[in-house]
């Protein structure tokens, strides 16, 4: 394949953990709170897409999104309401807890081999043939993604719940001082968390159709560590870390000689190490406001 | 005199509960010891974890990596070196004619832990929060992808094999003491004072002219020491070890262990250690069939990790300074009057609110 053909391809991957990063982004830009239970979401919506596979394509979609949404409004009742103020690290460890005890759950329910979900799989035909191997799955996943990111910035700042985040985000106390309803800002990004999980799961099983019980948890560390990459106060800069990781990853994958493609775990978190080292509050972050270092 | 005894109660209590594990083990049949040794080795890297993240307040996701390396040196070099020669045979040459005694391998353990994590602070240990979080489980990635692929150091996908069976009930026990002695031995430290010092507030912990990184640094260090020293007791107990072992399942098992525990008390990790530790072996026999009774009783597979996340859940929401309180052992009985709330170790979600709404939202940056 030309080095057009990887670039697609890792634009491709790159749009899946954009949205990734968009879920986690939300959240912490509200809350200051890590949801890494998130991915879990992303599992359930994959595995709902496998129980939902005599049904048509439309159906499955609609119950996808409404199974995510769910399960994210449900983490946030039994989790985060609990942990209102606590700090990033809690959540963090706490949804790590929640993510294993549930990976436990779909191995229990799903089996560990995993479940084959085969919809959509058409999408993987090639629009643009030869070098460039340009396939629909990657046009739909740049138009959806770029949808999806259009509504969320035109709610953001054209409504009025969306004033109400930005203030949210801005300065939790002073916002909740001055009439925000919280807890309506906070379901809101739950919301919002859910339906990108839902499209992740469309779009991932698309591109890799086997769903097992690790599938949240791997899809989740690296969205994570993008956000982090780039700047998990700002959700442009959590988005374009998730994006960057998923970009690097996949053009790592194809330069990188067959027989060393084993070590490409080992590259890509060297390269999480030297971005946290060198601008330890993101990749995107201007320089001086490097809060968390000592 | 009271401060003396609180003082004796804070060793001995950790010690007499390892103690009492182990003459109760000692009682069962031989399988069952088995059980009860990987109980007090796992203890033993909990104790570990908790040297740094319990004194810090910065957590790690990392700490495996250094059981990682101690286990495959451990292993490798103790191995005969003839299967060495027939299963790795691209080792380098030191580590494929060295042999050393099991003993020996747990010095070698420590101290490679030691050098390990030395390394590894140098370069992250100025991060906090969730930064240092990340930065962790990237080194945890690193290493055990190193381990599982590089055929010069390791035997690569396959398990270190015929590793001699050392660890005995006795010999777990005695390791997790002395670790139990060395995190004691440590806690008495000025530097370690200062170091919870800088966990309470980092800002004014500076503003007095402590280092932060320099007191982490150390803390790091002998925590490296303590997880090296107990991935060799690992192998040697197990006789055998591969990647798998020592990754993201045994991180989850022992921070779950540490946070049901207490974060901020020795006495907490050791505790949470051995009740989890405890329950985990109960429900992963049941996995394999148990009898209760007449009741023959067979769990589905994974359940032991459903049961135990979700009781690192519960705790963390509704008990978040874990089963010891992040007290001491006896210290509420021995203290002359109540614990003032600001002196007692407080719960991981107080210590590094550093980054909760109400506090970082004023200081962020407004662009």
């Amino acid at each position: 394949m030309s080095w057009i053909g990887h670039l697609v391809n890792a634009v491709s991957l790159g749009v899946v953990y954009g949205l990734v990063a968009v879920s986690v982004g939300l959240v912490f830009g509200v809350l200051r709170q890590v949801n890494l239970a998130q991915g879990e979401v992303i599992a359930l919506g994959a595995y709902s897409l496998w129980m939902t596979r005599d049904l048509p394509v439309f159906a499955r979609i609609i119950i996808c999104i409404a199974v995510c949404v769910a399960m994210s409004l449900v983490i946030q009742v039994i989790i985060f309401r609990p942990l209102r103020g606590a700090s990033a690290l809690t959540t963090l460890i706490v949804t790590f807890g929640l993510s294993y005890a549930l990976e436990g759950v779909w191995t229990i329910v799903f089996g560990t081999n995993g479940q084959p979900v085969s919809m959509l799989s058409s999408l993987n035909q090639v629009v643009v043939g030869g070098n460039v191997g340009l396939r629909w799955i990657t046009l739909i996943e740049l138009g959806v993604g770029g949808i999806f990111f259009a509504v969320l910035v035109l709610v953001l700042y054209g409504s009025k719940i969306g004033v109400m985040m930005r203030a949210t985000a801005e300065d939790f106390r002073t916002a909740r001082l001055v009439g925000v309803r919280i807890d309506r800002v906070v379901t809101l990004a739950f919301v919002f968390g859910g339906v990108s999980a839902a499209m992740v799961a469309i779009l991932f099983t698309v591109q890799t159709p086997l769903v097992t019980p690790t599938l949240g948890f791997n899809l989740i560390t690296l969205g994570l560590v993008g956000t982090v990459l780039g700047g998990i106060d700002r959700l442009g800069r959590a988005t374009a870390g998730g994006f960057v990781v998923g970009f690097v990853n996949s053009i790592l994958g194809a330069v990188v000689p067959q027989e060393l493609l084993v070590f490409l775990p080992m590259l890509t978190f060297m390269f999480v190490i030297v971005v946290l080292v060198l601008r330890p509050a993101g990749l995107f972050t201007p320089k001086g406001s490097n809060l968390e270092r000592v | 005199m009271r401060s003396r005894l609180r003082l004796v109660a804070e060793l001995a209590g950790p010690l007499a509960i390892v103690a009492a594990v182990a003459a109760f083990g000692s009682t069962m049949s031989i399988a069952q010891q088995g059980n009860v040794t990987n109980i007090l080795v796992t203890a033993t890297i909990v104790v570990a974890l908790y040297v740094f993240t319990g004194n810090s307040g910065v957590m790690s996701f990392g700490q495996i990596s250094f059981v990682a390396v101690g286990a495959f040196a451990a292993g490798i070099l103790t191995s005969p070196t003839f299967t060495r020669q027939t299963n790795m045979p691209s080792l380098f040459k030191f580590l494929s004619t060295t042999k050393i005694s099991s003993f020996d391998s747990l010095l070698l353990g420590a101290g490679l832990g030691a050098l390990f994590a030395l390394l590894v602070g140098v370069v992250l240990l100025r991060l906090s929060g969730l930064s240092a979080g990340i930065a962790t489980f990237a080194v945890l990635e690193i290493t055990y992808d190193a381990l599982s692929y590089w055929d010069k150091i390791g035997p690569g996908v396959m398990p270190v094999v015929l590793v001699p069976v050392t660890t005995s009930l006795a010999v777990g026990a005695l390791g997790l003491g002395a670790a139990i002695v060395v995190a004691f031995a440590y806690q008495r430290t000025r530097s370690c004072r200062l170091l919870r010092a800088t966990r309470e507030d980092a800002v004014a912990a500076q503003g007095i002219g402590i280092s932060v990184f320099h007191h982490r640094l150390v803390a790091f260090t002998i925590s490296g020491a303590i997880a090296g020293f107990a991935g060799a007791l690992f192998v040697h107990e197990l006789g055998s070890v591969s990647t798998g072992q020592v990754y993201i399942d045994l991180t989850f098992a022992t921070l779950a262990m540490l946070v049901v525990g207490g974060t901020g008390s020795l006495w907490g990790a050791v505790l949470g250690g051995i009740v989890l530790g405890v329950l985990e072996s109960f429900l992963s026999n049941a996995e394999n069939g148990v009898a209760i009774g007449s009741l023959h009783v067979t769990l589905p597979n994974g359940l032991s990790v459903v049961i135990v996340g979700v009781i690192m859940v519960v705790v963390l929401i509704f008990a978040p300074k874990g089963i010891s309180g992040n007290h001491e052992f006896l210290e509420r009985f021995l203290s002359k009057k109540p614990a003032k709330a600001g002196v007692e170790p407080e719960s991981i979600s107080k210590v590094t609110n550093e980054e909760s709404p109400e506090i970082s939202s004023s200081s962020r940056p407004t662009s």
